[in-house]
């Protein structure tokens, strides 16, 4: 039986009734008195010089409050980058100014360049059509290679050239070298790992609040991690300290990364309501977040694979080139280094790796963490070089995968990481049951029936989760801890609310945190409401990305109820006149061992605020505790996938037909919430695999730039996807044994997909090795034609 | 500005409209039923789908001007009379139909548009019908899933929870 | 949006009227030009709404068999009131956009704004049909000028389609995977004089008539009639989604298919 109730219960989602009756609050939704709305100005061209900005008719007209620009931002910090890579020579990085709004240049479109503040959208928007900007437009680097080139045009005129860092990693080159040199075999692919948009189906919205009576900003924010924009934004950029300056991320719809990132326009609305001593309110449209929104991947690699002659892996070795974009985003450059070259090993004991990693700045929007953030681009480029080398040997892809697993754990690979614990056969074994890869031949037989292509892509992918521990990552670069925090404040009555750095925005803490208190305390889980999203309300938090919430801020919030269930003891032990030592805790009953006697947690939560019987001289009243967890390694979720597709041999449509995903999470908390989390995982890269681009053309024009272009994947895109989590190797390292879940089917399913349409179109004959992803239907038929 | 009238779930409402006042605004903005989302501005999310006279419209591709008159149901009037979920909102708790909640709303009215004009449909129809709603975050599955259920139809074949 | 007068007349006379106020501009369903406005790429000094006229909206048949739809029907409503009448035409309105853009967005609006991807063009055009206005009645061959661009006067108004129903006729639709509009689409209909071919999404002259299968189908409807024919890929739409070549032979698929569905 499934249990009902605690760990491991799919209890529902007690959110769901705000949000299906209309009464989620989004930041959107929160209207401050007295407040303005402010429409940004933004470059239209790539790369300009603004010669001057005239404001004065804009300023004359109706409802116009102040118009400001980059001038008003002098001397004011700029954003800030969270991570400083240090590149092959020990230099580090390159790291530009970013300005809130722009100073003397444009850098890409969407550039903010004046903001206009008046008591309404329309009468802002009015206004901005009045403010002349005069621009020298500049040639644009677009392409990331072409940037590297003597001749480029420089995005930033005060560095030497368009390279952020050139960055290596993993074994001795020349060790790797050497194996190459020795190999049976050689498998090399050269692909693209598009740039793609986030898309939230929330638009970015702030509203930034200021009390002259306190001195105190407030930011109302569509945020993942408000502390984590309290530090960035008061430290760095305007100089407000913590205490002056309150962050609060209400209900979010949606990050998947996008909504980790300190953004100019958050800085902005703070600033300019402390500078016109009035609420502002920006609300970005779908088109602006085209614009403003961090985008996500945009690697371009090469990637080599030896084997020996039994088809052993040894040694692998890649160059990719990635593209920040115009500036760099908070946590930028941490995504293709940290969180891609760490992950190359896979799930394999290649004994040799070498990464080389070049951050390139382009003229477009910036890039920067969407949903896997690196281990994505790390997955897909090994599972397809594997699938490829499977075929240039006539191995099956699923064979030569089980011969090369990682079988024994610990497992220190090439690539600094340890893999605490994992089971890849198992979950190998798990995938060819769920996906019924014995019965597709004959699915096969039945499509071609039909005049339609089929084919079956495998792959596997491991994933580090729950970044961590902080003294590690400070090594790497990281500029801030990695840690999370929880308060457990039990009230007078048994019930009680605990503060977590967490951020739910779509992943259900409100429901499955509270599972994990009412299991360690037997009460409930309706006694138990989760606060977040306020930095005023939580004592710290760094946040939800990186699948890290259960994993981290969970750990912390077990710590502190261990300490509640540890100070509760002691109050029980002094009610029932028992020693500490033999007080245990089932069931919402305090109990001592060897006797009959108990005691309510509702009577020692009283005790405990009504110390009339109490030992005050041993404990203080109250019962409230915190805890911060840093966490000792990071987790490693790994898994394997299967797509089946259907190719149109006319057209070069490419439809889904089967999806099966085998996962080791770990322990779990709340089932129906992780298969939902590999659901819309599944689902994204799926849109990745065949459906969205985020195109720019030469000029550095966004040609993607609504979903009239940008293809997101749509009910009838997908199939039902058959997920699996029983395969469980509890992680070794935090005490709930859980590795997270929240990007593993977006870092799995973009090699199932690609490997599937190789089959497919291999399997009609066509000398197709690789096609680039999306596998849009022109893409797909002009493989066809060879 | 005009004076727009008309029924929104149920009871009579007036507000001040510009021409350029679009239905969802005037429901946000004036009548400060904020359960109607914007996704997008080309017409395509649905995450602001309200029935206008009983037929799902998009409020951000419909003047609240031609909406005079006419009768307006939004999210915030689909629960039941006594406050609790209606088939197709517990369906999709019941289910896991929504994570983030935002394109929820919108999908909650297109889902009882459909159910009103097939009250059985099949997964395939369903999928079809959800064109005009994007979810970025369930991958569709659950959300499929409930709507299947909320017709009545067993769904416990379908893979996974 | 800039700001604009808002009017919704009741009768065609009235639109007609308050069309003659400077840079006023009709609103049908606003599936498309509400976008518009939204990106302040139309500037109207006022939007005359066409919904609210009653003479302007249903779907009935001619005495001459046509099949007469009013210009302000919205798509849902032509997918079920044609069905009996000419389902190839109501299989059509019921794959434009989703179904909310269906219960707004209606025929003249479609057919006034054509752009190059829309599903009605080749509809009007593939049946030879007749595009009434307030002022006079245009036939399709005459109607369509190239992209967004037709034989409408400023301030005319589409009041009615009429559309001779064919022996047999066809819709096929390939998708541009975002949008969802017409990649390359191909309306195949058979009369007793002969066989209509409109391929809308491909050309940059917009809907357009491929008279060589149109002559290939005429002494043989079938499928194997068009195999070895093929458009031209000059002066089709190339972008993101698709090359002229791509188009080019989705022209080919999408035709071949229209008339297998025809059967």
């Amino acid at each position: 039986m499934p249990k009902d109730h605690g760990i491991g219960a799919s209890s529902k989602r007690r959110e769901d009734v705000r949000f299906l009756t209309g009464a989620g609050q989004y930041t959107d939704d929160i209207n401050v008195q007295g407040q303005t709305y402010v429409h940004f100005i933004r470059s239209d061209v790539a790369h300009g010089r603004i010669n001057g900005i005239n404001t004065s008719a804009a300023e004359a007209m109706p409802g116009v409050i102040r118009i400001f620009t980059g001038a008003d931002f002098e001397g004011i910090g700029g954003l800030p980058c969270g991570w400083q890579v240090t590149d092959r020579h020990g230099e580090p990085m390159k790291e530009p100014a970013h300005p809130v709004l722009a100073q003397g240049k444009v850098r890409h479109v969407g550039d903010p360049i004046a903001a206009v503040v008046a008591e309404s959208y329309a009468k802002a928007r009015d206004a901005a059509e009045a403010v002349e900007v005069d621009i020298e437009e500049l040639p644009a680097a677009i392409d990331m290679k072409a940037a590297l080139e003597g001749n480029a045009p420089k995005v930033h005129d005060d560095l030497a050239d368009n390279l952020c860092y050139d960055w290596a990693f993993g074994s001795d080159a020349a060790e790797v070298d050497a194996a190459f040199s020795n190999a049976a075999h050689v498998t090399t692919l050269e692909l693209v790992n598009q740039r793609l948009v986030a898309n939230p189906m929330e638009p970015r919205v702030a509203v930034g609040d200021f009390s002259r009576a306190t001195d105190e900003s407030t930011l109302y924010t569509t945020s993942q991690n408000p502390h984590v924009i309290r530090l960035l934004m008061g430290a760095f950029v305007l100089g407000i300290p913590e205490h002056k300056l309150r962050v609060v991320a209400p209900d979010v719809g949606g990050g998947f990364g996008s909504k980790i990132f300190h953004y100019a326009e958050e800085a902005f609305c703070t600033f300019a309501a402390r500078q016109i001593n009035r609420p502002v309110k920006w609300t970005a449209s779908r088109s602006e977040a085209f614009l403003s929104d961090a985008q996500g991947r945009d690697h371009v690699t090469k990637i080599e694979l030896a084997l020996d002659a039994d088809n052993n892996f040894t040694a692998l070795r890649t160059e990719t080139y990635a593209n920040m974009g115009a500036y760099l985003s908070t946590f930028a450059p941490s995504v293709p280094t940290w969180l891609h070259g760490t992950l190359m090993a896979g799930n394999y004991k290649t004994p040799l790796i070498h990464v080389n990693v070049k951050a390139v700045f382009t003229n477009t929007v910036p890039v920067d963490a969407y949903r896997g953030a690196g281990r994505p681009e790390a997955t897909y480029q090994l599972e397809r070089v594997i699938d490829k080398a499977a075929r240039e040997r006539g191995v099956d892809p699923i064979a030569l995968r089980r011969q090369n697993f990682v079988t024994e754990f610990p497992y220190a690979t090439p690539v600094a990481v340890e893999y605490d614990t994992g089971d890849y056969v198992a979950t190998m074994d798990k995938l060819e049951e769920i996906a019924d890869i014995a019965g597709f031949e004959a699915r096969r037989k039945e499509s071609e029936a039909r005049g339609k292509l089929r084919g079956l892509g495998v792959n596997c992918y491991i994933e580090a989760c729950g970044i961590a521990p902080s003294n590690l990552v400070g090594q790497l670069g990281a500029r801030a801890g990695l840690y999370d925090a929880a308060t457990v404040r039990v009230n007078a009555t048994g019930t009680i609310s605990v503060m977590v750095g967490a951020h739910s925005h779509g992943q259900g803490h409100e429901t499955a945190f509270p599972q994990v208190v009412a299991e360690m305390l037997g009460i409930d889980e309706s006694m138990i409401d989760i606060v977040h999203g306020d930095s005023s309300k939580i004592p710290f938090g760094m946040g939800t990305y990186g699948s890290r919430s259960i994993a981290v801020c969970g750990s912390a919030m077990v710590r502190a109820t261990e300490k509640i269930i540890a100070k509760a003891k002691k109050i029980a032990a002094h009610l029932m006149e028992a020693s500490e030592a033999d007080i245990g805790i089932k069931d919402g009953q305090f109990t001592v061992a060897g006797t009959d006697k108990s005691v309510a947690w509702g009577d020692v939560t009283l005790a405990a605020y009504v110390p009339h019987n109490y030992p005050l001289e041993e404990i203080e009243p109250g019962l409230e505790e915190t805890a911060f967890y840093d966490p000792s390694n990071f987790t490693y979720p790994a898994g394997a996938y299967a797509c089946e597709v259907e190719v149109d041999p006319d057209t070069g449509k490419v439809t889904v037909e089967r999806f099966a995903a085998a996962d080791d999470f770990g322990n779990i908390i709340n089932p129906m919430i992780v298969d939902g989390q590999v659901h819309g995982g599944i689902g994204q890269g799926i849109g990745q695999a065949l459906m969205e681009n985020c195109a720019y053309d030469e000029n550095g024009q966004l040609i993607s730039a609504s979903y009239m272009d940008y293809a997101m994947p749509r009910a009838d895109d997908v199939p039902f996807y058959t997920v699996d989590h029983s395969c469980q190797t509890p992680c070794t390292h935090n005490p709930l044994g859980v590795k997270g879940c929240g990007e593993a089917g977006a870092i799995g399913s973009p090699p199932a997909v690609i490997n599937a349409v190789v089959d497919a179109l291999q399997s009609a004959g066509h000398n197709v090795t690789h096609i680039d992803m999306p596998a849009s239907p022109q893409r797909v038929w002009a493989a066809m034609q060879g | 500005m005009t004076t727009v009238s008309m029924t929104v779930n149920g009871k009579p409402v007036s507000a001040e409209a510009e021409g350029r006042t679009l239905l969802v605004e005037f429901l946000r903005d004036g009548l400060h039923l904020t359960g109607t989302h914007v996704g997008c501005d080309t017409s395509q999310c649905g995450a602001c789908v309200v029935h206008v006279n009983g037929e799902a419209v998009k409020a951000c591709t419909m003047f609240a001007q031609e909406a005079e008159g006419a009768e307006v149901t939004t999210i915030e009037g689909m629960a039941n009379a006594d406050g609790s979920l209606n088939v197709i909102q517990q369906a999709f708790q019941d289910h896991h139909g929504l994570q983030c909640g935002f394109c929820t709303p919108g999908m909650v009215m297109s889902a009882a548009a459909l159910l009103k004009e097939n009250p059985k449909p099949s997964e395939a129809e369903i999928r079809d019908y959800l064109e005009g709603n994007i979810c970025r975050c369930t991958g569709y599955h659950n959300i499929v899933k409930a709507i299947l259920a909320a017709s009545g139809q067993d769904v416990g074949a379908i893979a996974a929870e | 949006m800039y700001a604009f007068d808002f009017e919704k007349p009741s009768t065609v006379a009235d639109a007609v009227a308050a069309l003659k106020a400077e840079e006023a501009q009709p609103l049908g369903g606003g599936q498309t030009l509400i976008p518009t406005l939204k990106q302040r790429l139309a500037m109207p000094s006022k939007l005359v709404s066409l919904t609210g006229i009653d003479e302007m909206k249903g779907v009935c048949v001619a005495d001459d068999g046509a099949v007469c739809i009013g210009g302000a029907t919205p798509h849902a409503v032509v997918a079920r009131e044609a069905a009996k009448s000419y389902p190839a035409l109501a299989s059509l309105a019921a794959n434009i956009g989703d179904p909310a853009v269906r219960n707004r967005g209606t025929i003249g609006g479609s057919l006034a704004n054509n752009d190059p991807s829309a599903c009605y063009p080749a509809a009007a055009l593939g049946s030879g049909a007749t595009i009434v206005t307030n002022a006079r009645e245009i036939a399709a061959d005459d109607y369509f000028q190239g992209m967004f661009a037709t034989a409408l006067d400023e301030g005319e108004i589409i009041t009615e389609v009429r559309f001779p129903v064919p022996e047999k006729a066809a819709y096929m639709k390939f998708e541009q995977p975002a949008s969802r509009f017409a990649l390359t689409a191909v309306f195949v209909a058979k009369y007793a004089d002969g066989v209509r071919v409109a391929v809308t999404g491909a050309s940059e002259e917009g809907v357009f008539r491929w008279t060589e299968a149109e002559e290939a189908l005429s002494s043989n409807f079938s499928p194997d009639a068009v195999a070895g024919l093929s458009v031209p890929a000059d002066g089709m739409i190339g972008d993101l989604h698709g090359t002229p070549a791509y188009r080019a032979h989705l022209v080919g698929v999408m035709t071949k298919r229209a008339v297998a569905a025809a059967g």
